[in-house]
C-alpha cells in the first residue's frame, strides 16, 4: 500500500443513533478541528449508511486524506461499513460509549458532553500516531504441512491437509504407521448404532496415506531440530540410519499420541503379576487369539475376566495420574464384548467407580450390558495375580468388601502424553548447564534425546506443556492453538481423548495449520487478530538487552541474535504487544498500535483542576473481552461513571507502565486495568497476556510510592466478556472509593 | 458362598429365567432414580437399585428372603422415572411372587400373609367374600387378637350391614361365579402355565 506522502486528518461526527439529541455535535467538531487539528471535519445524520460512508470513500479518493478519526458508536459496531483499508482509522466510541452509559437528564448534560469530547480527543490524538501497516509479505512460503506422529491421528491430520490440495509431510518413527490403533483388535464404535465393536481401520488408513500423491511419509524418523517460522520453518528429520534430510514446511501438526501408564507403578493392583494385564495387554491376547476363544499367556482359555477402572487414575494421593483418560470406560466395555460375542457363558464383570462413555457411548454399554456384561460400581483395593486371580474391591452400592476370582485381570489405566521435554525442566537445566554444571549439561543432552519437535527456539524444545503434561492448547476458547504459532497439537497429546475424538482432532489441526500457512504467505497475523498486518518493529539502537521481550513473548517470538539483540520472527507473532508492554525503554511499537499511540489519547483527555471536583478515571480494557463488556453494559443501558475514560488495548499485557506513571502524572485520579481471568484456567487470548499485567502492576507500588500516592489508585481486574454488569458495577465502586480517598494531587503539575 | 460364585451369572441367569421382568435386571445402571423416586423408600431395607445389585453379586438368599420387594405400592413412580426404562414395579412383584412359591419369602410378611388370604378366599368360588375374608384377616394373629380386632370393628360393620353393603348370610357359604368347574378348570390352567414359564413345573 502505497501511502501518499503528506498524510491528511480528517474527523467525522455522526449524529444519529441518538447522539445528536444528547450531545452537541456542533462543539465536538470544534474540538475535532481546533484541538484534535483534523484539517476536515464533518458530521452527517448517519455516518454507517450508504451516503455516509460514501462521503468518507470520497474524501479518501479525492480529497487525500489518509488518516481518519470516526467519531460515532464503538470500534466493534459497523467494523464493516467503516473499513478503509488503506487509511488509518480511530474510533471515538460516543454511543456505547458515552450517550448510553451517561444517566439521563439535564443534570448530566455537562459530564456527558464533556466525556464526548474528551473521546474525540483522544480519537483525534491517536489517528496521529497511526501508520497503515504495510504489510511484510514474504517472497517465498512455504504451504507444506508437516505432520509429527503416524497414528490415527496424526494420518488423519496428513489426509486431511492433502485432501484440501496442501502438501503433507508425514514423520513417523516406528518403521509403520499406525501407531497405537495397530496394536488393537477392534475399536469402539462410531456410528449408529453404536452396538458392536468395529474393525481397526488403521492398515486401511495407512495405505490410503501412503498412496497419497500429495502425502511424503518419513518412517523410522524423528525431528532432530526445528527452525524458523511459519511459512518458513526448516526442518532436519534424522533417519535411523544416521541420515538428515531437510525438509521445508509452512506448519507443523504435533500428534505425538500417549504411552499407556506404566502397569508396573500399579503392584497394589496387581501390576507385574502373572494374568494381571492393562488394556493394550489384552488387545494383544485378543490379536493372538485371531477370532478363536481368548488365552491367557499360558495357554489357557480365559473363562471369567474382571476389568478394573480407572486403575492409577483419578487418583487423589499424588502417586499415580490425577485426571480421567475419557476412553477407558469405552475400552473395557468393548473389550468385555470380545468375550461375550465370542461365547456368553464367559463371565465378564466390569469394577467401576463411574462408568462415563462420553458421545454416544451409553448406547454401546447398554449394548454390553444387554450381552450379559456385569458392571458393578466399586473401588479395587487389591488384585492378586496368579492361576486364580482374585481382586478385592469395596461394593459402593451395597457398601461391603467383596471380592471376584477371576482367570484374567484387565487393569483400565490411563493415557500419558508424549509431549516431549517439559519447559520448566528444561529452563532449569539450561539455568545449571549455562553455570557449568557437568551433571546439568549431560541432562540437557537428555532432554534434547526426548523432545518431540526440536525447536531452536529461545524458549525451549518443545511447546509448553499444561496440566499434567499435556501438549499446550488454549483448552477453554481455541482447543488447537499453541504457544508457538503454526505448530498445532492434536490427538491425545493434547488431552486424554479416544480414537475418535483424536480423528476429529486431527483435522481440526489440519485445518488451522493451512489457515497459517495461508496467513504466513500474505504476511498476516493468524489467530487471534486474524489478517493482521502490523508486526513488532523495535528501535535497536535504543535496545538495552535487557530481554524481557524474549522472556515475556507468550509465543516464543523473539530469539537473540548473535549479539544478543532480540530478533523478531514475525511470522510467528499473534500481535498482541506483550514485548511492546514488557519494553522499559519503550523501542518495541506497531505501526497502528504503540506506546504513543495510547500515550496521546491518555494525554489528550482534558484533566480539570482540583476545584470542579471532576475526578478522571483511566480504563486500559482488553479489547477481547473486558471492551465488549463495556460495549455490553451500554446496549443494556447499564449507567455508570461519566469519570471514566476507557482505552481498547490489544492485550492487558501490552500496557507499558509509562502509560500508568504518565496517567497519574497527568491528574488522573485513578487507573483500572481489565484483563481477561488468568491462571490454570485463563481465558487470555495471549494466554499469558493478563498475568504479565498483574505480575508487572504488583510491582508498580513502589513508583506510586514515590510519587506519593495510594496504592489503590491502579486497580487490576478480571472482567470476562459476559461481566457486563459486573463492569458497571465496578466502575462505580472504584469512583465512589475515589471520591472517599480524595482527588490526586498531582493534578495541575502536568 | 465362595469367592468364585460372586458377582457370576447364575442367581442374574435363575431371576431372567424365572421372574417376571426378570430379563430387564441386567439393563439396571445404578443410577439410583428409582430409590429415590420411592415414596416408602425409607420403609425399604434395599432400594430397588440396591436388590439389582445384589442379583448380579449373586445374593440368593439375602435378595429372595427380604421383605423389600413386598413393601411396593405400585405408585409406579419408579418405571415413569427409570432412564433405562426397566418395568422396576412390574420386577418387584415378580420377585416377591418367585420368593414366595419357593418359600424363601418372610414368614408373617404382612404383604404376603394378606394377598395370601385374598388369593385362597377368592379361588374358592371365584369371588371375593368380604365377610370370610375380613374375618380371616381378623384372627390371623391368634382367636384372642381375632375377638379384640372384631369388637375393634364391630360400629364399622353393623353400619355396612344397615345401609345392605353387607350380607352377614354370606357367612354361611356366600355366592360365587355360574361355572364352577369352568373356573376351577381355567385357575388350573393358568398355574400350570405359570409353572411351566418360572420353572416350577414337575
Amino acid at each position: 500500500m502505497n501511502a501518499p506522502a503528506t498524510p491528511k486528518f480528517a474527523a467525522y461526527v455522526c449524529s444519529g443513533c441518538g447522539i445528536g439529541d444528547k450531545l452537541d455535535v456542533g462543539a465536538l467538531e470544534k474540538i475535532a478541528q481546533k484541538e484534535g487539528k483534523m484539517a476536515l471535519v464533518k458530521s452527517h445524520d448517519f455516518l454507517c449508511s450508504a451516503a455516509g460512508v460514501q462521503m468518507i470513500r470520497d474524501d479518501i479518493a479525492n480529497d487525500g486524506v489518509t488518516h481518519l478519526c470516526i467519531a460515532a458508536c464503538s470500534r466493534r459496531a459497523k467494523a464493516e461499513a467503516f473499513s478503509f483499508p488503506e487509511a488509518a482509522v480511530s474510533r471515538a466510541n460516543l454511543r456505547e460509549g458515552v450517550i448510553w452509559v451517561v444517566a439521563e437528564g439535564a443534570d448530566h448534560d455537562e459530564v456527558r458532553q464533556e466525556m464526548a469530547e474528551d473521546y474525540v480527543r483522544m480519537g483525534c490524538a491517536e489517528v496521529k500516531k497511526m501508520k497503515v501497516p504495510a504489510g511484510n509479505v514474504k517472497e517465498a512460503s512455504s504451504k507444506r504441512i508437516l505432520v509429527v506422529g503416524g497414528g490415527m491421528s496424526g494420518m488423519t491430520a496428513a489426509l486431511a491437509a492433502a485432501e484440501a490440495g496442501y502438501e503433507a509431510v508425514l514423520v513417523e518413527k516406528s518403521g509403520a504407521l499406525g501407531g497405537f490403533a495397530n496394536k488393537l483388535w477392534k475399536r469402539v464404535p462410531f456410528a449408529s448404532p453404536y452396538q458392536e465393536a468395529q474393525p481397526v481401520g488403521a492398515a486401511e488408513l495407512a495405505a490410503q496415506v501412503s498412496a497419497h500423491a500429495k502425502i511424503k511419509v518419513l518412517l523410522n524418523s524423528t525431528v532432530a531440530e526445528t527452525s524458523g517460522a511459519p511459512g518458513r520453518f526448516a526442518v532436519k528429520i534424522a533417519q535411523e540410519s544416521g541420515s538428515v534430510s531437510e525438509e521445508v514446511c509452512g506448519a507443523i501438526v504435533q500428534a505425538t499420541g500417549f504411552t499407556p501408564y506404566d502397569i508396573a507403578k500399579l503392584p497394589e493392583l496387581g501390576g507385574g503379576q502373572p494374568n494381571v494385564v492393562d488394556q493394550a495387554g489384552l488387545e494383544a491376547l485378543a490379536r493372538a487369539a485371531d477370532g478363536g476363544p481368548i488365552k491367557r499367556v499360558d495357554g489357557k482359555e480365559i473363562q471369567s475376566v474382571v476389568f478394573v477402572q480407572c486403575a492409577g487414575q483419578r487418583d487423589a494421593t499424588g502417586r499415580h495420574l490425577a485426571y480421567c483418560s475419557g476412553h477407558c470406560c469405552a475400552t473395557s466395555v468393548k473389550q468385555a464384548t470380545y468375550f461375550k460375542d465370542r461365547n456368553p457363558e464367559i463371565e465378564t464383570v466390569v469394577v467401576y467407580q463411574d462408568l462415563r462413555l462420553p458421545g454416544m457411548g451409553e448406547d454401546f454399554y447398554r449394548s454390553a450390558q444387554d450381552k450379559g456384561v456385569v458392571f458393578t460400581k466399586g473401588k479395587a483395593s487389591r488384585v492378586t495375580g496368579g492361576d486364580g486371580c482374585q481382586v478385592d474391591f469395596k461394593d459402593l452400592i451395597l457398601n461391603e468388601d467383596a471380592s471376584i476370582g477371576a482367570d484374567l485381570v484387565v487393569l483400565a489405566t490411563g493415557q500419558v502424553p508424549n509431549a516431549g521435554v517439559n519447559l520448566d525442566e528444561w529452563d532449569a537445566t539450561v539455568t545449571a548447564a549455562e553455570s557449568g554444571d557437568e551433571a546439568a549439561k549431560a541432562k540437557k543432552i537428555e532432554l534434547q534425546k526426548i523432545s518431540v519437535l526440536n525447536l531452536n527456539y529461545r524458549q525451549g524444545p518443545d511447546m509448553p506443556q499444561f496440566k499434567y503434561g499435556f501438549a499446550d492448547s488454549h483448552f477453554i476458547c481455541f482447543p488447537y492453538e499453541t504457544r508457538r504459532t503454526g505448530v498445532y497439537a492434536a490427538g491425545p497429546v493434547r488431552r486424554p481423548m479416544d480414537m475418535l475424538q483424536a480423528t476429529e482432532d486431527a483435522t481440526g489441526a489440519a485445518l488451522k495449520a493451512i489457515q497459517a500457512v495461508e496467513n504466513a504467505a500474505r504476511g498476516r497475523a493468524a489467530h487471534p487478530r486474524v489478517g493482521d498486518l502490523s508486526y513488532p518493529i523495535v528501535r535497536l539502537e535504543g535496545c538495552t538487552q535487557c530481554k524481557r521481550c524474549t522472556v515475556e513473548c507468550p509465543f516464543g517470538a523473539i530469539d537473540e541474535d548473535e549479539k544478543r539483540f532480540p530478533k523478531f520472527n514475525e511470522e510467528r507473532c499473534r500481535r498482541c504487544g506483550t514485548c511492546m508492554g514488557a519494553c522499559p525503554v519503550r523501542v518495541i511499537s506497531f505501526e497502528n498500535y504503540s506506546v504513543d499511540t495510547v500515550g496521546s489519547q491518555i494525554k489528550a483527555v482534558n484533566i480539570p483542576d482540583e476545584f470542579e471536583e471532576k475526578p478522571r478515571i483511566l480504563i486500559l480494557a482488553c479489547e477481547n473481552d473486558a471492551y465488549p463488556a463495556l460495549d455490553m453494559a451500554g446496549i443494556q443501558r447499564l449507567s455508570y461513571s461519566a469519570f471514566v475514560r476507557a482505552i481498547p488495548v490489544r492485550c492487558l499485557g501490552s500496557v507499558n507502565t509509562i502509560w500508568i506513571t504518565d496517567a497519574l502524572n497527568s491528574g488522573y485520579d485513578g487507573v483500572m486495568m481489565m484483563g481477561c481471568k488468568k491462571g490454570d484456567n485463563y481465558q487470555c487470548h495471549f494466554v499469558r497476556g493478563s498475568e504479565m499485567a498483574f505480575y508487572r502492576m504488583s510491582k508498580i507500588d513502589d513508583t506510586l510510592k514515590q510519587l506519593g500516592l495510594e496504592p489503590e489508585r491502579v486497580q487490576t481486574l478480571e472482567v470476562a466478556i459476559t461481566d457486563n454488569t459486573l463492569v458497571a458495577k465496578l466502575i462505580n465502586d472504584y469512583a465512589e472509593q475515589i471520591n472517599q480517598m480524595g482527588l490526586s494531587p498531582m493534578k495541575g503539575f502536568g | 458362598m465362595t469367592t468364585a460364585m460372586k458377582y457370576r451369572n447364575d442367581f442374574l441367569g435363575e431371576v431372567e429365567k424365572n421372574v417376571e421382568e426378570g430379563h430387564w435386571v441386567r439393563m439396571c445402571m445404578q443410577c439410583g432414580v428409582c430409590a429415590g423416586s420411592c415414596p416408602l423408600g425409607n420403609a425399604w431395607a434395599h432400594p430397588p437399585q440396591e436388590l439389582f445389585m445384589m442379583i448380579r453379586a449373586g445374593k440368593r438368599e439375602e435378595v429372595l428372603s427380604s421383605d423389600s420387594m413386598w413393601m411396593c405400592t405400585s405408585c409406579y413412580n419408579c418405571i415413569v422415572r427409570c432412564p433405562r426404562k426397566l418395568p422396576i414395579t412390574h420386577i418387584m412383584h415378580g420377585l416377591a411372587n418367585y420368593a414366595h412359591r419357593l418359600g424363601l419369602a418372610p414368614k408373617g410378611q404382612p404383604t404376603r400373609e394378606t394377598a395370601t388370604l385374598f388369593w385362597n378366599n377368592l379361588i374358592k368360588k371365584g369371588r371375593v367374600n368380604e365377610l370370610t375374608f375380613s374375618l380371616a384377616l381378623y384372627f390371623k394373629d391368634g382367636f384372642v387378637q381375632g375377638i379384640k380386632n372384631a369388637l375393634n370393628m364391630q360400629a364399622v360393620g353393623l353400619g355396612l350391614v344397615k345401609a345392605k353393603r353387607l350380607n352377614p348370610m354370606e357367612l354361611l357359604g356366600g355366592h360365587g361365579v355360574k361355572d364352577q368347574a369352568g373356573f376351577k378348570a381355567m385357575i388350573e390352567k393358568a398355574r400350570q402355565i405359570e409353572d411351566r414359564k418360572k420353572g416350577f413345573a414337575k
